[in-house]
């Protein structure tokens, strides 16, 4: 019994980073270190107006006077946020590229390697090996180290009138708009690392979808980490007018390096009257080795606010990366009848570390939140839920649904759930549903004896208890996480 | 088809299997009576290739095979097919892509291509006729939700899709109402066939009424104390498992 145990951990002790490449290439990147010095010159790299420059130091100012948060379950030596370099940039891309011909082939070629087509023509006809949702149907925003590189379909989407760019070029070519909203959901003051974001974020995309358009494909971002010693601050922005639809996919990975990188990305949602914003997460960054070593500390804030009657906010995750991650997206359901849904998969296995969850802010009458998370820890792995639900006085008839599952493969890893709720309207309806469990010895027993190999049974087993997130993700999307999830739960020995 | 010699195995150092000989020759159908404790259900495990037995001495041939040098899921691919007696819920994962992963896990085993999708639901669709499931039922989880006769009548559609050469059934008729019963006996009837050959494990005479055994064995203490025709089993079930203490001492003398 004991010996099949340890069968099914070796299957997931070890498993190959398949992006843990490094892409060799001049790069612009400033000294480690952080001050006011360092946030003009990220401003003036960018060529900002003084409004964006003062937006950033007032957040700068704010952040010097908080402190990274104690409460998470998670244990890292403390981040020297001296130490880190702030901006990353490849040479080639100064004075960014107005054509992909224009483009660093370097570039275009770790791309290539991680199955991002660049090339609309290419996309079209869908590229070889391609590890990456392959779809005519998905435009790219493919963000390396501190900026974009490339944006796809931009023209195609420009005749629907939705505006999908990096959000440095949206500061200069949209400012009204990005005055409007940027900061409007997750203020600069929020969090620590919300604060540090908004402080020297350098890229990430914009979105905007205008009212009553249905977005005619789906718009995805690329986010790449090269640098050594550089952190990624990614600032995403997301705006959904009345009536408007839209669906975004985001993927990350980094090079497998010994030493921790730090990504703190903000994400900022904002659905008016019955628009609708999917979003979704295949995270794969870096997790360090089996030991702990290396690997990406993935600090995320992501919020949604349903401001208008009817909207929906939808965020669906898959998080198998990172050595920690703190990261908890949520939805302030602001208008009535609104709706809030969060569906996540998170692995842990190595030494990685993750508290996640969400958070469910029930302020409009009617307003409906779902959440589904299922948690797998392997090896080392340790995991907590955390999730707040908050149903504030004018929320009447507010319901919420939640139901958090965890599966724990082998004894030395660990699952915990940190359910919080407070409701201050007595008409609200809220279910909580936990369970946990082993992959057990008689469902391995029991694939075993039809013939599959230990490695298709843990799969299989691990696909079943994912299927009601899996089943939220966009259709490629869905088969590549199932296929990232066998590629992380895979047996070195094979 | 499979001999076993001498086998002895034991759990947690518990001897449960002492010292069990049986030659069961292809084309034929075997059945293992005894009472509750005596090894029977430990026996198909042991074959079936279960960790928690361990084999102690012994050996068992299964075809041309040292039965007990391959690992469980080779055995399946061999044709070695166990009936569960408690089949597990698998959420999430339809019964149906279990039945074609391990179709196809056999079909890669003999270096064939996989099923092809058309040829695969045709085969589903003659099979779930003759144990009487609904198509919506194999679309659901494994299992899931499953009444004990459900779960049976699926262990046996599982069988008549895989085709086994061998297939051990442990106590698949226990807990089943007439109906099921008689699902059950005809699954195993349809298989009988000179090439292949099956054990069943039960602890009733009520399945041999539908399934008419080439042999009967009786499993006592972990050993085989008494073997002959179907109408041992007539016997058993008139005098009860109560003169087993007298033919074990004869046996062992």
């Amino acid at each position: 019994m004991a010996a099949h145990q340890e069968d099914v951990e070796a299957l997931v002790a070890e498993r190959e980073y398949e992006a843990g490449f490094v892409t060799d290439l001049e790069s612009d990147t400033i000294a480690p270190g952080l001050n006011e010095d360092v946030i003009r010159f990220i401003s003036g790299k960018k060529d900002e107006p003084e409004w964006m420059l003062e937006w950033r130091l007032e957040a700068y100012r704010q952040w010097k006077q908080m402190k990274s948060p104690k409460w998470p379950h998670l244990h890292y030596a403390p981040i020297d946020y001296q130490k880190i370099s702030y901006f990353s940039a490849p040479k080639s891309s100064a004075g960014k590229p107005k054509s992909l011909d224009e483009v660093d082939p370097k570039l275009l070629e770790t791309y290539a390697k991680l199955g991002i087509p660049l090339h609309e023509q290419e996309m079209l006809a869908g590229v070889e090996g391609a590890s990456y949702p392959r779809s005519n149907n998905v435009a790219v925003d493919a963000v390396f180290d501190s900026v974009s590189v490339a944006t796809t379909f931009k023209g195609k989407l420009k005749d629907a009138g939705v505006i999908f760019c990096s959000i440095s070029e949206a500061i200069q070519e949209h400012p009204e708009l990005v005055k409007k909203y940027l900061g409007s959901v997750v203020p600069r003051g929020d969090n620590f690392f919300a604060g540090l974001n908004a402080a020297v974020f350098t890229d990430g995309s914009f979105v905007y979808i205008p009212k009553g358009v249905r977005c005619p494909m789906e718009l995805s971002t690329y986010f790449r980490i090269n640098a050594e010693n550089t952190g990624q601050f990614e600032r995403t922005l997301i705006i959904a007018e009345a009536g408007s639809h839209v669906s975004y996919l985001e993927g990350c990975t980094a090079p497998q390096r010994d030493e921790n990188q730090l990504h703190a990305a903000v994400v900022e949602l904002v659905a008016e009257d019955d628009a609708e914003i999917k979003y979704s997460t295949v995270q794969n960054w870096y997790p360090g080795d089996e030991n702990g070593k290396g690997g990406i500390f993935n600090f995320v804030t992501k919020r949604g606010d349903c401001r208008g009657a009817r909207s929906k906010i939808s965020w669906t995750q898959v998080e198998t990366g990172s050595a920690i991650t703190w990261k908890y997206p949520s939805c302030i359901l602001t208008g009535d009848d609104s709706v809030g849904e969060f569906y996540s998969v998170a692995v842990t296995r190595g030494m990685q570390q993750a508290d996640t969850g969400t958070k469910m802010i029930h302020i409009g009458r009617n307003s409906k939140s779902t959440i589904i998370a299922k948690g797998i820890s392997a090896a080392r792995g340790e995991q907590a839920y955390r999730g707040l639900v908050k149903i504030l006085p004018s929320a009447a008839n507010a319901r919420n649904f939640t139901q958090c599952d965890s599966l724990l493969i082998g004894d030395k890893c660990g699952a915990h759930t940190f359910p919080y709720v407070e409701s201050r309207n007595s008409t609200a309806k809220l279910e909580h549903e936990a369970t946990t469990s082993k992959i057990g010895e008689d469902q391995m027993f029991y694939c075993l004896q039809r013939g599959l190999t230990e490695e298709d049974a843990v799969s299989l087993i691990v696909n079943g208890f994912c299927k009601d997130v899996f089943k939220e993700l966009p259709m490629e999307f869905a088969v590549e996480a199932q296929k990232l999830l066998d590629v992380t739960l895979e047996n070195a020995v094979g | 088809m499979l001999s076993i010699k001498n086998l002895h195995a034991e759990v947690d150092g518990k001897p449960i299997l002492r010292g069990i000989n049986l030659d069961i020759p292809a084309g034929e159908i075997h059945a293992i009576m005894g009472p509750n404790g005596s090894g029977k259900s430990t026996l198909a495990s042991v074959l079936a290739g279960r960790e928690e037995y361990e084999v102690t001495q012994g050996s068992v041939t299964y075809k041309n095979h040292k039965l007990l040098e391959l690992d469980p899921n080779e055995r399946a691919c061999e044709g070695v097919f166990l009936g569960f007696q408690y089949p597990v819920e698998i959420p999430g994962v339809s019964n149906l892509y279990l039945l074609r992963a391990a179709i196809n896990a056999r079909r890669k085993y003999h270096g064939e291509p996989e099923i092809a999708a058309i040829d695969f639901m045709k085969l589903v669709q003659e099979k779930i006729d003759y144990v009487g499931m609904s198509m919506d039922m194999v679309k659901r989880g494994v299992n899931e939700d499953f009444s004990g006769g459900e779960k049976k009548r699926n262990e046996i559609f599982q069988m008549l899709m895989l085709e086994p050469t061998l297939a051990l059934l442990d106590e698949t008729d226990s807990g089943l109402d007439i109906d099921a019963l008689k699902v059950v006996a005809d699954g195993i009837n349809r298989l009988r066939s000179p090439e292949r050959s099956t054990v069943l494990v039960t602890h009733y005479k009520r399945l041999l009424e539908y399934v008419v055994p080439d042999r009967v064995h009786v499993l006592y203490k972990g050993q085989i104390v008494r073997s002959g025709g179907p109408e041992l089993a007539d016997t058993l079930e008139a005098e009860g498992y109560a003169n087993l203490e007298t033919d074990e001492t004869a046996a062992t003398s």
